[in-house]
Formats: C-alpha cells, sequence, structure tokens
C-alpha cells in the first residue's frame, strides 16, 4: 500500500464512454497512474476497495432506488466527490426520458413484463447527494479532467467557465451555425469544451448545461432574427437540460 | 461425477448491455441454475426516440455505448437514411467503412490486452502488469492512443462521433489529414506483429459447443461488416429488414436485456461468428495470422472469440490503410461536406418510411429500425444490440461447461465461468468486475 490518494471510479446510468476517455490518454496515463492509486475502477479492474476514498470520480445518472442508495454510501466513504460527465453533472441525455411519464416510457421498452424493471425521474448527481467538482460534457473534454483532477488534488478550487460556448468558437474562428441557417445552443451552453462539435461541422447540443446567467434578451433577439420556432428551441434544449427542472424546485 | 454442491454467484458483472451476474447452482452433481442475469439500469432510449427528429438520433443513439459509440452512430445513421429515403454517396460509404474498421480495431485491442490478458497473465486487472508487463501495456496504450488519435482527425473523437451524421460528413479530411491518419496507422503495424507474436503463446481454455452463428453475409469479395444480409451458419439468408425473425426477441425476468434465439435454443454473434461465416473474405494478412494463431472455420470454442477479434484487427488494419490509399488516390470531394442541424433548412429531401440499419459492430450485429412520419420525426424505434443476442448462448454454454468442470475448485469454476463471459466480450466492464464471488453449500 502507498499513502498516495486513494481514488475511484463508479459508473452509475450511462454509457461507460467518459470512463473510456481516462483510457484514450494513452500512456500519459501511466503519468497519471504515478500521482495516485486507483482502489476501485470496474470497467478495467477486478479489485474492489473496503475503506474509505479520497477522491471518488462519478460517471452517470440516479435512475432508481438502488443507484439512490449506492450514491448516498459512495458519498460517506469519499472526502471528495467529482461529477464525471453530462449523465452526472446534468442527467445527460437520460434526462429526456423525464419527457415521458415513466409507467408510459416503461411500457413501450418492456410492454407487459415493465414491472421487473423499476425506475424514477433521471437525477443528475448533486440532485441527490453534496457534488464537489464538476467535469461536464458528454463526453467529458479529457484537457478539462485533468486540470479538475489536479485541482482536486491540491485542494483548490475549479471554476467551470461560466461563458457560453461561442466565446472558444469565436476564437477559432468557426463560421456561426446561425449563419448557416442552423439552430445551435452555444450562445446559452458553458463553455469549456473548446467549442469540440462546431469545429467539426456540427450544432452545440448543450451538453454542458446553460450558463448561470444566460443572455435572455440575446437569445430572443437572435431566435427572432432567423425566425426560429419556440418549439424547435425547446426541443433541443429538452435534450440535455432536462433535469434542470430538478434544480429550481 | 462428483455429487458436490456448488453454487457461483458472481454479482455486478457488467453494463450497457447488461450490469450482470452469474449466477449457478449445482446441488448433489447436477445443475438446477444456471444463468447470466442482466440487472443494468434500464435507459428507455427506445422510448426517449420517440418524437424527436431522425437528425437527432446517431447523437441520441451513439450514446447508448460509450465503448462502440462509432458502431451505433453507423447502424443509426444507415436506419435513419434507409427510412427517409437518402443514398449516400460512394465516398461517404468509404469513409464510414474506414471508421468502421477503426471502431472495431480499437475495441477489439482494448479487450484482448486490457480485459482478456490479465486473466492469461494471472493479475487482476492490467494495473499490475504496469510492473510486470510495462512494455505489454505501453504497447496496448499506445495503440489504443493510435486509433483514437485517427477518430480524432476522422470524426473529431472516438467517443460521440462528431462530424458522421445522416447525410455523409459535416467535416471532411484535408490532404493533410489523410496523410497523418496513414502515418499513425503505417507506425501501428510493427505493434500489431509484437501482438500476434504475444498472443500465439497464450492458453485459451479448451471447451467445445457447436452452436448457430449470425452475421452479415454479402455477395461480393469484401468480408461484410458495413452492409449485407443477415445469414447463419444453419443456412438461414434473408435481407436486414426481416431482423426481427433473426432474433425473436423475449424477455425473462432475471434480465433487462431482452433474450434471442434463431434455429436452435440460441445464437451468437461477434467476432467469431464473422470468422465462421465468412473467413474466406479476410484480407491476406489476416488469414495469415488465423493460420499463425490456428484458428480455422468452424471453430465452435467461445473462448476462441477473442482470437477472432485479434484476426479481424489485423484485417481492419489491413483495410483500413488500404481505404486511405484508395481516398488519397481519387482524392475527396469537399462539395460533399455537409451542414444539417434538424435539417431545418430541408437540406436533406425527407419522406416518411421506415427504415432498418444493420451493421457488424465490435460485439456482432447491431440492428436499429427507426418509422419517421413525412416531417422526419421517430414515431417508432427499436434496437437490437449484440450483447442482448449472445446472453442467450453464453447460458447454454455455461450449461453445458458447468458439469464438464466439476472436479475444479470452486475459484476455478469460477474464474472459468467469468473467463466465458468476458470471451463475448459482453461490454468492457462486463469482463472486468465479477466481484463478490459467494460459495455457499460447501
Amino acid at each position: 500500500m502507498t499513502d498516495k490518494p486513494k481514488v475511484a471510479f463508479f459508473d452509475f446510468a450511462c454509457c461507460e464512454g467518459c470512463q473510456l476517455q481516462v483510457a484514450n490518454m494513452g500512456e500519459a496515463l501511466l503519468e497519471v497512474l504515478d500521482q495516485v492509486e486507483v482502489v476501485e475502477f470496474r470497467e478495467v479492474m477486478s479489485e474492489k476497495w473496503k475503506d474509505n476514498f479520497d477522491i471518488a470520480v462519478i460517471e452517470g445518472s440516479i435512475t432508481t432506488p438502488h443507484a439512490v442508495e449506492r450514491i448516498k454510501e459512495i458519498r460517506e466513504r469519499s472526502r471528495i466527490l467529482i461529477a464525471y460527465g453530462s449523465c452526472a453533472t446534468n442527467g445527460g441525455v437520460n434526462g429526456m426520458k423525464n419527457n415521458f411519464e415513466l409507467d408510459n416510457i416503461r411500457g413501450y421498452v418492456y410492454n407487459d413484463s415493465a414491472k421487473y424493471f423499476p425506475t424514477i425521474p433521471t437525477r443528475a448527481v448533486h440532485q441527490v447527494v453534496k457534488v464537489d467538482y464538476f467535469v461536464h460534457g458528454c463526453p467529458v473534454y479529457p484537457p478539462e479532467f485533468l486540470r479538475v483532477l489536479k485541482c482536486a488534488l491540491l485542494g483548490i478550487p475549479y471554476h467551470v467557465p461560466d461563458e457560453s460556448v461561442c466565446v472558444q468558437c469565436k476564437l477559432n474562428e468557426n463560421v456561426c451555425m446561425y449563419e448557416r441557417g442552423l439552430v445551435c445552443l452555444g450562445p446559452i451552453t458553458r463553455a469549456g469544451c473548446n467549442a469540440w462539435c462546431i469545429n467539426n461541422g456540427n450544432i452545440c447540443y448543450g451538453c454542458r448545461g446553460m450558463v448561470s446567467n444566460p443572455n435572455e434578451n440575446g437569445a430572443i433577439d437572435v431566435i427572432k432574427k432567423y425566425n426560429i420556432p419556440m418549439d424547435l428551441i425547446m426541443n433541443k434544449m429538452n435534450m440535455y437540460n432536462k433535469c434542470r427542472e430538478l434544480d429550481e424546485k | 461425477m462428483t455429487k458436490r454442491n456448488v453454487q457461483v454467484n458472481v454479482e455486478y458483472l457488467t453494463r450497457v448491455e447488461g450490469h450482470g451476474n452469474i449466477v449457478v447452482n449445482v446441488k448433489d452433481g447436477s445443475l438446477e441454475e444456471c444463468r447470466l442475469e442482466i440487472v443494468e439500469a434500464p435507459r428507455f432510449f427506445e422510448g426517449m426516440l420517440r418524437d424527436r427528429s431522425i437528425f437527432e438520433a446517431q447523437h441520441i443513439t451513439c450514446r447508448i455505448c460509450g465503448i462502440c459509440s462509432c458502431g451505433h452512430t453507423l447502424a443509426s445513421i444507415q436506419a435513419a437514411e434507409d427510412a427517409i429515403g437518402f443514398k449516400p454517396s460512394e465516398q461517404t460509404i468509404k469513409l464510414r467503412r474506414f471508421l468502421l474498421d477503426m471502431e472495431i480495431l480499437d475495441s477489439h485491442l482494448l479487450h484482448i490486452y486490457l480485459l482478456v490478458a490479465p486473466d492469461l497473465l494471472g493479475a487482476k486487472s492490467f494495473v499490475p502488469l504496469i510492473n510486470t508487463h510495462n512494455k505489454v501495456v505501453r504497447r496496448a496504450l499506445r495503440m489504443k492512443k493510435a486509433c483514437n488519435d485517427v477518430c480524432d482527425i476522422l470524426v473529431g473523437r472516438h467517443v460521440h462521433p462528431i462530424s458522421c451524421i445522416v447525410g455523409g460528413f459535416t467535416k471532411l479530411p484535408r490532404e493533410k489529414d489523410l496523410d497523418a491518419m496513414l502515418e499513425i496507422l503505417r507506425n501501428m503495424q510493427p505493434d500489431m506483429e509484437a501482438t500476434l507474436e504475444v498472443a500465439s503463446t497464450l492458453k485459451f481454455p479448451e471447451f467445445e459447443r457447436d452452436t448457430e452463428y449470425v452475421g452479415l453475409v454479402s455477395n461480393d469479395d469484401i468480408y461484410p461488416l458495413l452492409m449485407g444480409d443477415v445469414g447463419s451458419t444453419d443456412g438461414v439468408r434473408m435481407d436486414k429488414y426481416g431482423y426481427k425473425k433473426i432474433t425473436n426477441e423475449f424477455v425473462v425476468p432475471h434480465s433487462s436485456a431482452k433474450h434471442t434465439k434463431l434455429s436452435r435454443e440460441a445464437y451468437a454473434v461477434g467476432a467469431l461468428a464473422r470468422l465462421n461465416l465468412n473467413y474466406d473474405k479476410l484480407l491476406p494478412p489476416a488469414i495469415k495470422a488465423a493460420e499463425a494463431l490456428g484458428i480455422k472455420p468452424k471453430c465452435t470454442n467461445p473462448y476462441l472469440n477473442t482470437v477472432a477479434q485479434l484476426v479481424e484487427c489485423v484485417h481492419c488494419l489491413e483495410e483500413a490503410i488500404g481505404l486511405l490509399k484508395e481516398l488519397k488516390t481519387s482524392g475527396i470531394n469537399y462539395d460533399e461536406e455537409i451542414a444539417v442541424g434538424l435539417n431545418e433548412q430541408n437540406v436533406i429531401p425527407v419522406e416518411a418510411g421506415s427504415g432498418v440499419g444493420a451493421v457488424e459492430v465490435p460485439r456482432g450485429i447491431l440492428f436499429h429500425h427507426y418509422e419517421v412520419d413525412d416531417k422526419g420525426i421517430i414515431k417508432n424505434a427499436n434496437c437490437v444490440i449484440p450483447t442482448n443476442q449472445n446472453v442467450n448462448n453464453i447460458e447454454q454454454d455455461m450449461k453445458k461447461l458447468v458439469p464438464e468442470i466439476l472436479e475444479k475448485t470452486d475459484q476455478e469454476i469460477t474464474l472459468d465461468l467469468e473467463m466465458l463471459v468476458r470471451a463475448y466480450d459482453p461490454c468492457i466492464s462486463c469482463s472486468a468486475h465479477f466481484l463478490n464471488v459467494k460459495f455457499v453449500n460447501r
């Protein structure tokens, strides 16, 4: 055993792609593993840790009664808890489930057998337990994860960028999607991803969640200028931002 | 046969296609219970897709699985384009085939090196191997990163690709991008050679169970991964629209993954199924690798799915390099670069209809099926995932295997069962966290 900080990864309802982003770091991963002791990481390890964790990295949304109990138990055993990836930080695409009545969506997928599959409305991790750090994104942007991990190890706060994706997008000199006739959620979505999707010719889907103080008047101007139907915008908002409703209650 | 009692209860085995448990119960030497429980928290993707635009389907469904996100992307796009009546260009198809090669290569490498190798080298995970087999771990991470770097260039990123959408690509690789990808892949070739060398020294458990192998088949000479009919080693062949007649899904209470069967009690999909169906279409270096590794059709040892994956790695790397060279020679037509969004500008004409995507992804054949209205809004969606199709077959394997290994210790039986499930590569974490193994009645 070493006295290196003990780090564990846990997954809830998600695709585990954010964990995979760690494996995708290549040999740089070995440098990270030099600084910490990974004591539990189901995606790649059989080992399990019975003690407390210095850092618990949580991937996925809370969607079953069992998951609520499990995340509470992990929180109690963790000095620092990091919500990792959109599913954990804002419900991610799992939030779309909340656009439907639970019985309706359960019955659609499993018909008469629906009763075997208990489910509750999707919640982000901070809507169930206290979260110390947020790494937004679907998937996470690896350079940001390394920044957050460093902050957590040093015990200093990490400030999630709170300007819109447009700021980084403009710096990258992309042609605005609105100018190309497409509706993009960049103007109201938190930066920090380096405008990943727009750099690659796609629109912003809002995976990092809304900035804390969106420029509503500006957004209304844009919607008017480009004659955008309200339901189109709302539908897009409901892909990653549906769980926000639970914050406002 | 020993008149013994064995109760294996491996809790929490897994992920997307299932957080799962292995349950085996032997009383007085006879097998009473044997199942792979899938207890994954259901995420209701098919339900969530309803009333969304078909142009969002890829973005949403690729998030079913982070590991084969590009595979879901390609199946989803194929189904969507089929539904709205859009035909992709030749260039688009070539780029998609290239992407699929990278997807299979990436996923197989992860499985072979990080999930299976620890078993064969007697470790609990790849982490202790950093000290004992540092060169192997470094090679694995290097190869994994190479695949990832190619996907970054081609589609923005490997996990949840950005530029590969209904209609084509939102960003097409530039000349320098093609060169960069080609260089990365050529640099991977020596590592692939070294991988084969290590692999030829590994010993896999001996076990045979003949089953029906299902996968894409075609009339041309290309090892079918992106397109084709659906066929089986029992002689079934039909077009992809008959997929429900192939999968015959049924729900069982112990599993949130639906089960499937075709001509017999169960069937298998994945690398071994593909190799058994289409061995002759593998590229020459892959055939050479298969011969060196001693695998040929019809192979009925499920543990050798890992070896079949290795053969496919060689094939996919070779094919990817070939496709890149072709693209370099023909040049990329940048007029095909598209901006679609939710098709609010009607860039792509849409008609009401129903469409099916059938694509070979790393773990086997994947089906997506959508019905859309004349606005391109999804009315119904269905996805049949490879691991779901394998679960029933894995259970049949376990039923045959357990009585054959009853003379072994509990630990050995558990490991054999874990390795069996892991061989199917049910999905990455499935393979890595068979924990809390409990033996009762001893």
